[in-house]
């Protein structure tokens, strides 16, 4: 079992990256890069102190976003879950933002907040937003009403309700929703980066393809936000393992 | 000594269109009586004991509890809800001492532990929900009803999604806890024979809207012999009540 889980995929990847290696070297091409090159242009990011910068600009600026995302979305979502009017008044709208690309913004952003940091981070904010908003205002909804009642027989005050039973009984259910939200928060940070700064993952692949068509550099880039994006799922796939959450996984 | 004190309580559930649950309808309990309340589903009898507990409010009439005007839920009456109730995110014990945040830990510890032990889940203590049978989810509600406490105890069809043998069992158990706690207890059934099984009295209700047909005295010294004579005849009796043959 453990073989499987670590052997495998390994095993599957070297292979990759000979079928990749032996390509490139047997088309003879100078466009596109192979494994090796690819290192030497991980080896000069790192010298040119960019490989650890650019990473914690990325994570900076989706760290900020995802942030004030969830300081909007969860008590808006939470308001909407308990309060029917509320529900009605917002869940449309929240729908018809959900379902846009963050990526179609990136012109309302720019328009909004120029180029520099706010844009991206605009972007991520949006990205995580709306989903958010949307999964705990449907956690919230579809709380067993038994929950609450028996917690209300047993003279529980409203305060103690939401942070006893609501929060318990719905966290499961954020946690799936946050995690996606990462992932998109994640995929959204590169794209913005192509068009509004001059700094982390995204900026580094586009600005290594038109300063000189360093395509080394370009997928350099693409394997650390793919490295990156892994590691933070897994940091998140982590709290699903946590005790006060580990129920609503117990199918898994 | 009368417990609960039900007048001329009726419910129609605002519509549209409007539903009639309940018509006016008087029911008086003893302290520390087993009260089946028997109805066909769906007849509101569960609604009739929501109102009771103080969930819902009645269109009109009113109930005392103790001389007092029932205005809300409270935990001197606890509401058992099949084993559904049960919070998933806690462990056994945790579910037990959900209503004794107020006291001090050492305090809680005991009690937790007294009714761990009155409905026979030593053992299972640290475990999780997820890992009990439906009886044994059903016993933690209790257990975590009876360690606050209370006078009463409403129980909307407990043990309705157990299976044949499982709930026999749980009937016996059932009272023996109670004679044990010495509660009040109001039990809403479908179940003919679960009713006089386990009650002093039967209320048999009519279908939806639902008002009392009959109110049975279940004269049977306990442990009852589901065989005896007196038995099969207040069985029988109900049954006729309520136009069920039986013969199948």
């Amino acid at each position: 079992m453990r073989f499987e889980r670590v052997a495998l995929p390994l095993g599957f990847g070297v292979a990759l990256l000979g079928v990749w290696h032996l390509a490139v070297v047997a088309t003879g091409t100078n466009v596109v890069p192979g494994p090796v090159q690819v290192m030497r242009g991980f080896v000069e990011l790192a010298n040119r102190g960019l490989l650890i910068g650019y990473t914690l600009d990325s994570l900076r600026r989706v760290a900020i976003g995802y942030f004030i995302a969830l300081l909007l979305g969860l008590p808006i979502g939470l308001w909407m879950g308990l309060s029917s009017t509320v529900f009605a008044a917002l869940n449309p709208l929240v729908q018809i933002l959900r379902p846009i690309s963050p990526i179609a913004w990136i012109p309302v952003a720019i328009i909004l907040w120029g180029i520099g940091e706010a844009a991206p981070i605009f972007l991520i904010t949006l990205a995580v937003l709306f989903p958010i908003t949307a999964s705990v205002a449907a956690s919230v909804k579809s709380v067993p009403p038994m929950y609450i009642a028996a917690a209300r027989n047993f003279g529980l005050s409203e305060p103690a309700i939401l942070y006893r039973v609501l929060f318990p009984a719905v966290l499961p259910n954020v946690l799936v929703s946050l995690r996606t939200a990462l992932g998109v928060a994640w995929i959204v940070v590169v794209a913005a980066e192509m068009i509004a700064v001059d700094s982390g993952l995204g900026y580094l692949i586009i600005d290594s393809r038109n300063a000189g068509k360093r395509y080394d550099l370009v997928v350099a880039g693409m394997v650390l936000v793919g490295a990156v994006g892994f590691l933070l799922d897994l940091g998140f796939r982590g709290l699903e393992r946590l005790r006060s959450v580990r129920w609503g996984f117990r199918s898994s | 000594m009368t417990k609960l004190v039900v007048r001329n309580l009726e419910m129609t559930f605002a519509g549209p269109p409007p539903v009639r649950v309940i018509e006016p309808t008087d029911l008086e309990v003893r302290d520390g009586e087993l009260v089946c309340i028997l109805g066909p589903s769906g007849c509101g009898k569960s609604t009739f004991l929501q109102i009771v507990a103080g969930f819902i409010k009645p269109s009109a009439g009113t109930v005392m509890i103790d001389g007092t005007p029932v205005t809300g839920p409270d935990r001197k009456r606890i509401f058992v809800f099949q084993e559904r109730g049960v919070f998933p995110w806690l462990t056994v014990d945790e579910n037990i001492a959900f209503g004794l945040a107020d006291l001090p830990r050492a305090k809680r510890t005991e009690i937790v532990a007294r009714y761990v032990d009155l409905v026979g889940l030593k053992g299972f203590e640290r475990a999780d929900p997820q890992e009990l049978s439906g009886g044994m989810k059903q016993r933690v509600e209790v257990a975590r009803a009876l360690a606050v406490d209370p006078d009463m105890l409403f129980l909307d069809e407990p043990f309705g999604a157990l299976d044949s043998m499982t709930r026999l069992t749980m009937r016996s158990e059932l009272l023996r806890i109670w004679q044990a706690a010495k509660k009040t207890i109001l039990f809403v059934t479908h179940d003919v024979e679960e009713s006089v099984q386990l009650a002093d009295r039967v209320v048999v209700m009519s279908a939806r809207p639902a008002k009392i047909r009959k109110i049975v005295e279940i004269d049977i010294p306990r442990p009852r012999d589901l065989s005896a004579p007196r038995y099969l005849e207040l069985r029988d009796g109900i049954l006729e009540e309520i136009g069920l043959a039986h013969a199948i």
